[in-house]
């Protein structure tokens, strides 16, 4: 039998452009969970055209190929475009909210880290600070793993978003009108 | 052109002027604004008994019709009740648009009677789905719903439509253009990828043509033909494509698969090139993926490209309607045959016309009782090619898919890939609605027609004389068939009778004879034909012929679930024997 020339395995990273319509994230949820391919993170949000939103879905693909993942999604009406995002040519972060203990004892030591990481207090109590961080998850999770043996109270992170580097746009000619057809005669 | 009027009467406007002729539903609560510019509309509205009757029956209709087939239902359990012929649809790519009436806008998440959520219930079992609150919204989605359900790869589309939207005041004004972005089907294929498949099909020795149910939505029978012709490559045709090539032709080898001839089976398990026509590989028709046709490459050519390489790699992968595809084809493979260029298929032909000769469908008649397969195969002959076959799922249904010879396309509709036992009665229905000129027999098994037989009422009253053939072996036929052969004939829960007493319950005849048809039964061999006659000399009412069948017969050839197709069995323990060296 032919040998299968597919991308299999490991993470990839697509964006996908949607219309800006009610029900879509559960559709494109729906697709994933139906044919059990595992989402690893997924981020939604507004783009520059007001009848578009964009996702960017990060899948963890085991057997299968990425090809049926993005033909799937292709297949759904309101799903205008698919891009996956080479490690190599885009940009990618996530936001982390994490809440630490800084007691009078620690402090100090709690913000030289967070000063390394170029990360941001953005709320001080009396024994904790609320740091803000973004970066890809590599960043993240260094973060996570320096900080923690102060103590972690709370974590809270965003799905992962990213673009491709350099002047193109993804929504590049992606809207278009078909005339309404005659009713279909028969065979 | 606008005009000023409720939103119930710009649904059924937008109905209109989609085209729809038929519907198939009951009305209710939240649907009922619906129902009143109904009374007054062109369009025949036909009163089922059962929701699922409706989706069916609008199966029924489209398959055989090529058609957009409507069925509509209130909301709640009259949209859940749609669910299994939604999926159905899906499944097999029938062209079905179904409204559902909603509760109002405002009610919609308070738990309110009759509320579901019937597009998030839909959605993985349908091409796409709509919920409209705004009643100016109406007719692009309706024009949407139909323009999706039977464009592309064909399937069922739901529009739920709120009851307040269908209360409402509004402007009715029908769509110039639909604006769908992110749907763009692809129906013209790549010249390029075109000339590599009829490259493979000169290079190729042992080439087969898998018909599948996408070559008999496009319409492209003809093609096929000709294209067959041409070239001389032998066909098989699934489950789903039974009739887009006639049965007749000698280089015709039949349905492949799990309960497919011997011959088509080892025509694409020895095959050096399969040219698949809008199939999928489906399971049912590779068995174990691994070890099927391991030598050929395949040309894969079908509207959805999802489907290429997701069961099996495609060698030449080819997106598009395989009408078109067909055309292209033939045009390239004529201009090379007029250079002189042509696939020698010699040896390969005559190894196939072997096996079909010594491996020809066949049954052996039953010690006692009536042999199902001769009442299915009687009803082939005598009804003859034009008439439309309905099945339910099951032994009968693969009898019905074995026996009988279909010569045209959209006259052989069942439940393929969904495998719905009850389809039958209510796809006849529809069917009759579309082609009321034509003989349509519902063949059904006594499990199955017991699931949707109260739609015969609906047939009687609206005056649509189907004829429903009962292949009743009091029990559920193919279950039992499995138990006899992998549970040690433990037969659990698959005899529909009451064990030991003669009396058999329901009385098929009197049961149709309470819906107003002519019920009739038939236990020997020497009445089949008699039965079959009168049945076909009834043409103002529904009749339903109760064969009483022998209980043991089994369904052969067969490919057990999971198994290569290289263990086919020709009849039990009967493997069959290939003399390669004729290759």
């Amino acid at each position: 039998m032919s040998i299968q020339p597919v991308k299999t395995g490991g993470k990839h990273t697509l964006s996908v452009l949607v219309e800006n319509k009610p029900g879509v994230l559960a559709r494109v949820a729906a697709l994933f969970s139906r044919r059990g391919f595992n989402i690893e993170s997924l981020a939604v949000g507004p783009t520059e055209h007001d009848e578009l939103s964009r996702m960017t879905v990060v899948v963890n693909l085991e057997n299968t190929p990425l090809e049926q993942v993005t033909k799937q999604l292709n297949k759904l009406v309101e799903v205008i475009k698919i891009v996956e995002l080479e490690p190599e040519t885009r940009v990618q972060r996530a936001l982390m909210l994490v809440k630490i203990t800084a007691t009078t004892e620690t402090r100090s030591q709690v913000l030289d880290t967070i000063q390394l990481f170029r990360a941001k207090v953005v709320d001080v109590s009396t024994d904790t600070v609320v740091v803000q961080l973004a970066g890809n998850t590599g960043k993240l999770n260094d973060f996570l793993r320096v900080i923690e043996p102060f103590g972690i109270r709370e974590l809270s992170q965003s799905g992962m978003v990213g673009m491709g580097r350099g002047s193109r746009s993804i929504s590049e000619r992606s809207l278009r009108s078909v005339a309404v057809p005659a009713p279909p005669s028969a065979v | 052109m606008s005009e000023q009027m409720t939103g119930a009467q710009s649904l059924i406007k937008s109905l209109e002027a989609a085209g729809a002729e038929n519907i198939f539903g009951i009305p209710g609560g939240a649907i009922l604004p619906a129902y009143d510019p109904l009374m007054d509309s062109k369009i025949r509205h036909i009163l089922v008994r059962h929701e699922q009757g409706a989706g069916h029956a609008a199966q029924g209709y489209a398959a055989a019709t090529g058609k957009v087939g409507v069925c509509m239902a209130t909301s709640g359990p009259g949209a859940t009740n749609l669910v299994t012929p939604l999926a159905d649809a899906n499944m097999d790519s029938v062209p079905m648009v179904a409204i559902t009436g909603q509760v109002g806008a405002a009610m919609i998440g308070t738990d309110a009677f009759q509320e579901a959520d019937i597009r998030g219930i839909t959605m993985p079992v349908t091409k796409h789905s709509f919920l409209i609150t705004d009643p100016a919204e109406i007719p692009l989605r309706v024009a949407e719903a139909f323009h999706l359900a039977s464009s592309g790869r064909p399937g069922p589309v739901l529009v739920d439509v709120t009851k307040s939207a269908l209360q409402a005041t509004t402007t009715y004004r029908w769509p110039t253009e639909l604006h769908l972005p992110g749907y763009r089907p692809v129906t013209r294929p790549h010249a390029k990828q075109i000339r590599e498949a009829a490259r493979l099909m000169l290079e190729a020795k042992k080439p087969v043509l898998y018909v599948g149910g996408g070559t008999i939505r496009s319409g492209a029978h003809r093609e096929l033909l000709q294209l067959a012709t041409l070239t001389g490559i032998p066909v098989v045709t699934t489950l789903m494509a039974r009739g887009a090539f006639p049965d007749s032709h000698p280089q015709h080898l039949g349905m492949p698969g799990m309960h497919g001839t011997v011959p088509a089976v080892a025509g694409l398990q020895k095959s050096d090139l399969i040219i698949s026509l809008g199939a999928r590989f489906d399971d049912r028709v590779t068995g174990n993926l691994d070890s099927f046709a391991p030598n050929a490459k395949v040309i894969h050519a079908d509207i959805d490209p999802a489907e290429i390489g997701k069961n099996r790699y495609a060698d030449v992968p080819i997106v598009g309607d395989v009408r078109e595809v067909l055309t292209d084809l033939i045009a390239v493979l004529t201009a090379e045959k007029e250079a002189g260029k042509e696939g020698d298929y010699e040896g390969w032909v005559a190894f196939m016309a072997g096996i079909k000769t010594a491996y020809p469908l066949g049954y052996d008649l039953p010690a006692d009782g009536l042999s199902p397969q001769y009442v299915i195969e009687r009803l082939g002959k005598i009804s003859g090619e034009e008439t439309i076959f309905t099945a339910g799922v099951g032994q009968h249904q693969m009898w019905a898919a074995q026996f009988i010879g279909y010569e045209h396309p959209n006259t052989w509709i069942n439940s393929g890939g969904l495998g719905t036992m009850g389809y039958s009665v209510p796809a006849a229905m529809g069917a009759k609605v579309g082609c009321p000129d034509s003989t349509v027999w519902s063949i059904d098994g006594d499990g199955c027609f017991q699931m949707t037989n109260q739609e015969l009422a609906t047939c009687a009253i609206e005056g649509i004389p189907i004829k429903v053939a009962i292949i009743n072996n009091d029990n559920l036929g193919m279950v039992r068939q499995w138990q006899t052969l992998f549970y040690g004939e433990r037969y659990s829960n698959t005899n529909l009778q009451s064990h030991g007493q003669p009396k058999r319950i329901p009385d098929f005849p009197k049961l149709a004879e309470s819906m107003g048809c002519v019920g009739l039964a038939c236990d020997s061999a020497d009445d089949v034909d008699a039965t079959i006659e009168k049945a076909m000399e009834i043409n103002d009412m529904p009749v339903v012929v109760d064969f009483r069948v022998n209980k043991d017969a089994m369904v052969w050839p067969m490919v057990a679930a999971g198994s290569s197709n290289d263990e086919i069995q020709y009849a039990r323990d009967l493997a069959p024997e290939f003399d390669e060296d004729d290759l």
